[in-house]
Order: structure tokens, then C-alpha cells, then sequence
């Protein structure tokens, strides 16, 4: 099957089929990022640009070094540097993009829904690289493919996602995308950072304890906490968060022998994670960030038609 | 201005009067009521046989943007978009630029609605100076210059001090307050519902404690004060029992709710789509069922639109930055008359709702076919079924989440002082 999306915008519109043909697509790329001359011709003469909104290192560098390894031209833009300073809004700068005629837009916006406005109004592909609390597909996807290939399958898996399930669009896209494919999904976190009606997202749990989600899990994933984002209202301290919420060597020996240990990054170290577990064998951050440019690349090989790799 | 209105099926809660009749207008006012009545040779006649005459409509919650923000609507465009929704008067809100805190702004509302509008425009005023929440408004004044309520409409008066002033002050000279009832620290930075939908879209939620806790509020300092209050736009399954049980009490509290909230669900937001956001938020199902409970047990007092006109850069941007809101003049007529057809409320609750308690809220001389009152008059096809279509609006602006919806019923005639100013 071919994938037939213009887009991607949410994992929740994927299909299993869909999903597996983006996993599989990154496996075989991935091989590019061992050769010594890391570049294929495969997106050669398309133009994609990276149109970040929101500061971001990792994800931005990933999708660029993505584009280049499949010879496409990338271009990328940040806001600080961008119109919207001027005061332009996000439909006339998709349309002065687009009249510069690129490919593939990637966007990150601090805005839920930014991206269904912009690929609404233009004709290029648009791929979400993060909208505000709502979704973060190629962080999700990666997340998967990472876990496929330790435990070499999704179905039946049991993942603990803990921390900021509210402003997370990395807990959406992990919790679209894993139960999609099989997974079940156990979220804990604060009370005032568990949203509304979020076991009803797909094969979710909500605990009441850390220690219940990470019982028995084959996989340990740890949020994010945004300092700057949790005011006055949400947390009493990052001490108390880091007592109750942090995940330390005692609460991971709960997990399975063979459990993995996930973070999209950058850790706060010594909040989410004591530093002992973030380097620790369990550890699966930096696979993460590898497996990040081979999906990236699967991502804008798809909408791009899917020509063959050579 | 004369007019025979002939073989209607004429409706009129203040005279409880349910029955086929003429309705006889001359010089503006309502002459005689009866079968088979004639009418001086040359009187315009309209044959009414098999359509809906009552009081004419009232919308007492509406924003006609003029002074200041024309470019969204203007006093002679909302007049058009009134008429064109069977509504012979409007009440608009304060929140213009600038606001209407003093006599100096009302006049200018009244005048240019003199020369300008094709229906009656009743300003009402701001609670407090500059819509600012700080100190009260010369209320003697505003009502003295015509108009016929205060509100801060937008936003609550957050100071309990200040707002149970403002009640007292307001009781004594006899202008209605109303409330916009919402506790700021609560709504934060929502933008929508607080709920499965929010979570889903990602979108930052607004509980519906946040109405609850305000409007309970604001029934306590009625209560203490021994003042009326009218609640504007309540929403939720909360604000309706919170009010329900003051009725019961004897506390002088009436509230409105609108044609989108019995209506819609945050389900509406999906797709991020901005013509479904507005304050307070569409709420979920049984919020809706609470809105129509409330208004068939008659707690809830009176269908208003709260006709928020914006242009479509206001509109057309992502969700979080497009503002509040949306035009409700022209489809809040069908909209209402779907729950009749619902078996939710019949036309005589309807008509009380959309003209009689709205006349009794503001204290306008309006909202009843008695003999020897203004001859404002609305004529309604319940049947007559057409779609909504941004090009047909009467309103300078087309932010409705009801475009393209296929509705069924609607102002045919709309007569006021006797004049026909729309027919459909």
C-alpha cells in the first residue's frame, strides 16, 4: 500500500497499516545514517522548509540533517527572525511560502491546530513537528520505532507515560500511535496536569500512583517538565515532583528485567530523571534521537510520493 | 404609520391571547384586535392566514460594534440583520470604542439609531467607568440619555464590593444590571470547554466552575442587596440549577441563554473551527439539555443572541487568537422554534421568551399587542424552510457555525410602529 496523506498532522489519523509503512520506511533509511557518504538522491530538487515558531534544537536539527540526507534543500526559519514580529499573521506568510514554491513545509507553533489551518490553505505538504498541547507525530513515531525494535513489536507492549499528560503533545501523539498499534498505555502524573476524559483517547489507563504505572511496564517514558510553563498552580515544588513523579532506581526496578527508559528530551536532570537512570543501560534516550532522522526522513519521503530509494 | 394584519394566528402571552384574529395598527399603535376587522380604504394590509403574529421580537443582548469597530457592524447593518431576524428592538451592549459610560456616547447611539435603524436600538450602559471594573458609572445619567440596562459586558465586575454597590445603586433609579458572570482566575488562558474535546485538540479548557462560581456570586449579593440581577448568556447545567433555586427563594435573579448553547456542543470546536468559539464556551450535552430544561420550566427568562459580529481576520487565524463570538440576529428565530418543534417548549413560552420577558427585564413598553401599545409586530412562517448562507446575511459580518445548516421557520414580516421594515 501506498500512503495517500498530503500531510501529517496527528498520528490519531493514521492507520495501523499507515503507521507500520512509516516504521518500516524509517528501518530501511536508517541504514543511509551508518554509510560513510550519508546522502541519497531520493528528494533531490524538492525544496522543504523548516518554519519553527517555537525555539527547538533537537527536532528542528533532525528534520534539516532528514531533508539532507535525501538531498532535498532545506531551508529554515524561526520566529524570533520571522514576520511575526511584524505582526504577520500565519495565512500570509504560508502564502509568501508558498509562492516561493516549496514541497514540504514543516512547522512547529506554539498554537494547537496551527497545522490544520496552514495545510487547509496550502497546497504543499505540511508535516506538524509539534502544535502546542495537541500533537507530535514524528516525536511519537520515533518513540514506536524505538520500542519495535527492542521488543521487535507494539501489540500487547505496556508503556507508562508519566508527568504533564495536559500540555504534553508528546503523551497525544505516543498515546494515538501506540494504541493504534496494540500497546496499552498507563499515564500518571499530578492531578492538575491529568486533562479531562484522557482514557478515553484509546487504550488508556489513568493511575493514581507512578508506582502502578511503571509495575510490570516494558517501557518507562518520562515527560517533560515544563518549568516555565507550571506557574504557581500546578506543582508545590520540583522537589515534590521529583519525589513523587521522578523516576528513580528503586521505582525502576518495578518494570519488567528488560524494560526501556524513554524521554523526548531535554531532561531535566534530577527532576524527571535521577542522572544514575538517565545514563543507565535502560536508558533508550539517545536511540530516540537517532531513530529521530530516520523517521523524519520516512516522514518526508511519504509525502513526497514515495519515489524509490536508491 | 397604519396596517391591517389579517387571519393570523395571533400570540400574545401578556393578554394570553392564543387565537385566529386581525391586528389593526394605525398611527404606530395597536388600534384594535379582533376577527374580521376593516380598515380605512388605502391601509396596507398584510394576509397573514396559516403564519405566526406576536409581539414584535426583542433581543436584549446584541453588539452593534457602533462607535468605533463599524468595520465589523454598524447601527444600520445590525438593524438590518435585527429586522431580517424578526426583531423589532434590540438591546446593544457597551463595549464599543469608546465604551458607552457616559451620556455623551448614549445620545450618540440613540441619534444615529434615529436616522440610521430600521429597528428600535435601546443602548445600555457600562456598570463602571470605562468598562474598567473600578468605580460605578453615572447610571443616572445613562438611563436619563435612554439607555435601558448597565453591564461590563465582556467581562465580570470581579470586585464583589463594587458589584453589590452597583445593584444597590442601580435598584434605586431602576435600570436593569446584567452580569457577565465568569471567575477570571478560573477561565485563565481557556479558549474552549473544559472537557474530552479540549483534551483531545489539545486546546487549553475553561471548567464550567467558572460560570457556576460567578453566577452564584452574583445571586448571593441580589440576595444581600435585595436587588434584581439579570445573568446574560448562562451555559451551564450548573448556572441554570444555581438559578432555579434562587427563583425558589424569592431572590430577583432572571437570566438568558443563547440559540447556540441549547443548540451546539464543544463537539462544534473540532477541526479548530473559530466560528464555534465564543464566551462562555459551547458547552457539552448535557449542558445543552440544561439550557432547554431551563428554558421550558422557566428559569431561564429570556432567548437573547448575544450577536457578536467580527470580520473574518478576526476569524480566519489559529484558534487561540481568534476572538469571541459570533453573529446570531438572523437564525435565533428558527433556531428557538426547532425546540417547539422538539415538543421542548410551545410558541407561547417562545413568544414570552424572545419578546415579553425581555420587555420586562429592560422595562421597555414593548413585547405585548395590547391595545394602545407601539405597534411592533412580528409575522413568522414556521414552516418556510431556507439555509443559512453567508452571501444572504443581513449583518456586515458571517462568523456563524450555522452557515450552510438547513432551518426551518422565519420572520416573513417585520413591523415596526406599524411599518413594515423586512419582509422575507
Amino acid at each position: 500500500m501506498g500512503f495517500r496523506h498530503k500531510d501529517i498532522i496527528a498520528l490519531k489519523d493514521l492507520t495501523r497499516e499507515e503507521i507500520t509503512l512509516l516504521l518500516d520506511t524509517a528501518d530501511s533509511l536508517s541504514e543511509i545514517n551508518q554509510r560513510d557518504i550519508k546522502k541519497v538522491p531520493t528528494l533531490r530538487g524538492k525544496t522543504v522548509i523548516n518554519l519553527f515558531y517555537e525555539a527547538s534544537t533537537r527536532t528542528r536539527t533532525s528534520f534539516e540533517i532528514a531533508a539532507k540526507r535525501l538531498s532535498a534543500d532545506a531551508v529554515n526559519i524561526t520566529a524570533s527572525t520571522s514576520s511575526v514580529v511584524k505582526g504577520e499573521t500565519l495565512s500570509d506568510t504560508a502564502n509568501n511560502l508558498l509562492a516561493m514554491k516549496p514541497d514540504i513545509i514543516v512547522m512547529r507553533h506554539a498554537v494547537s491546530g496551527a497545522h490544520e489551518y496552514l495545510a487547509k490553505r496550502v497546497s504543499c505538504s505540511v508535516i506538524n513537528a509539534g502544535d502546542g498541547a495537541h500533537e507530535h507525530p514524528s516525536q511519537g513515531l520515533l518513540d514506536m520505532l524505538t520500542m519495535r525494535q527492542k521488543f521487535g513489536r507494539l501489540d500487547g507492549l505496556k508503556v507508562a507515560i508519566v508527568g504533564d499528560i495536559t500540555h504534553s503533545r508528546v503523551a497525544r501523539s505516543d498515546i494515538y500511535g501506540l494504541t493504534t498499534m496494540g500497546s496499552h498505555v498507563f499515564l500518571a502524573g499530578p492531578p492538575t496536569m491529568m486533562p479531562v476524559g484522557i482514557e478515553r483517547l484509546g487504550n488508556v489507563t489513568v493511575c493514581k500512583d507512578m508506582r502502578e504505572a511503571v509495575d510490570q511496564a516494558d517501557v518507562v517514558m518520562m515527560l517533560r517538565i515544563q518549568l516555565e510553563r507550571q506557574g504557581k498552580t500546578l506543582l508545590p515544588s520540583m522537589r515534590e515532583y521529583s519525589r513523587y513523579f521522578g523516576l528513580n532506581p528503586e521505582v525502576l526496578t518495578l518494570a519488567k528485567k528488560n524494560a526501556i527508559v524513554m524521554h523526548p528530551g531535554p531532561i531535566n536532570r534530577g527532576v524527571e530523571l535521577a542522572s544514575s537512570v538517565a545514563d543507565c543501560d535502560q536508558s533508550a534516550i539517545l536511540t530516540q534521537v537517532e531513530n529521530g532522522v530516520a523517521v523524519r526522513m520516512a516522514m518526508l519521503y511519504h509525502v513526497c510520493g514515495g519515489e524509490p530509494v536508491e | 404609520m397604519n396596517l391591517l394584519i389579517k387571519g393570523g394566528r395571533v400570540i400574545d402571552p401578556s393578554q394570553g391571547m392564543d387565537a385566529v384574529m386581525d391586528v389593526l395598527i394605525a398611527d404606530g399603535v395597536v388600534l384594535e384586535l379582533g376577527q374580521g376587522l376593516s380598515a380605512p380604504e388605502g391601509t396596507p394590509a398584510i394576509d397573514a392566514t396559516g403564519l405566526i403574529v406576536t409581539p414584535g421580537l426583542i433581543d436584549m443582548h446584541v453588539h452593534l460594534r457602533d462607535p468605533g469597530l463599524e468595520y465589523k457592524e454598524d447601527i444600520a447593518t445590525g438593524s438590518r440583520s435585527a429586522a431580517a431576524g424578526g426583531f423589532t428592538s434590540v438591546a446593544c451592549m457597551p463595549n464599543t470604542s469608546p465604551v458607552i459610560d457616559s451620556k455623551a456616547v448614549a445620545s450618540y447611539v440613540i441619534n444615529k439609531a434615529k436616522s440610521e435603524a430600521l429597528v428600535n436600538v435601546f443602548p445600555i450602559g457600562c456598570i463602571t467607568k470605562g468598562g474598567k471594573g473600578e468605580s460605578l458609572a453615572e447610571m443616572g445619567e445613562l438611563k436619563e440619555a435612554g439607555c435601558v440596562g448597565v453591564s461590563d459586558d465582556g467581562k465580570p465586575v470581579c470586585n464583589s464590593e463594587l458589584m453589590r454597590r452597583a445593584l444597590e445603586y442601580a435598584k434605586g433609579i431602576g435600570i436593569a444590571v446584567i452580569s457577565h458572570s465568569e471567575d477570571l482566575a478560573l477561565v485563565g488562558e481557556g479558549v474552549m470547554n473544559e472537557g474530552f474535546v479540549s483534551t483531545e485538540l489539545g486546546l487549553k479548557g475553561i471548567p464550567w466552575a467558572a460560570e457556576d462560581i460567578a453566577v452564584a456570586r452574583e445571586v448571593y449579593l441580589a440576595e444581600f442587596a435585595g436587588a434584581p440581577v439579570h445573568i446574560a448568556h448562562i451555559s451551564t447545567v450548573g448556572s441554570a440549577r444555581i438559578i432555579r433555586n434562587a427563583k425558589a427563594r424569592g431572590v430577583k435573579v432572571t437570566c438568558e441563554t443563547a440559540p447556540h448553547y441549547f443548540t451546539l456542543t464543544d463537539d462544534a470546536v473540532r477541526g479548530y473551527n473559530t466560528n464555534a468559539k465564543m464566551n462562555p464556551p459551547l458547552r457539552s450535552a448535557a449542558d445543552v439539555e440544561a439550557m432547554k430544561t431551563g428554558l421550558a420550566d422557566g428559569t431561564i427568562d429570556a432567548i437573547a443572541t448575544d450577536h457578536a459580529p467580527h470580520h473574518p481576520d478576526e476569524k480566519d487565524v489559529e484558534f487561540n487568537v481568534a476572538l469571541n463570538g459570533i453573529v446570531g440576529l438572523e437564525t435565533s428565530l428558527p433556531l428557538s422554534l426547532k425546540l417547539v418543534e422538539e415538543g421542548r417548549l410551545d410558541l407561547n413560552q417562545l413568544v414570552s421568551l424572545m419578546s415579553c420577558n425581555p420587555a420586562k427585564i429592560l422595562g421597555l413598553d414593548r413585547g405585548t399587542l395590547k391595545v394602545g401599545a407601539v405597534g411592533d409586530v412580528t409575522v413568522i412562517d414556521p414552516s418556510k424552510e431556507w439555509q443559512v448562507e453567508a452571501a444572504k446575511l443581513e449583518s456586515k459580518s458571517k462568523n456563524s457555525p450555522f452557515l450552510g445548516w438547513k432551518l426551518k421557520g422565519r420572520a416573513v414580516y417585520t413591523v415596526v410602529k406599524g411599518q413594515v421594515v423586512y419582509q422575507a
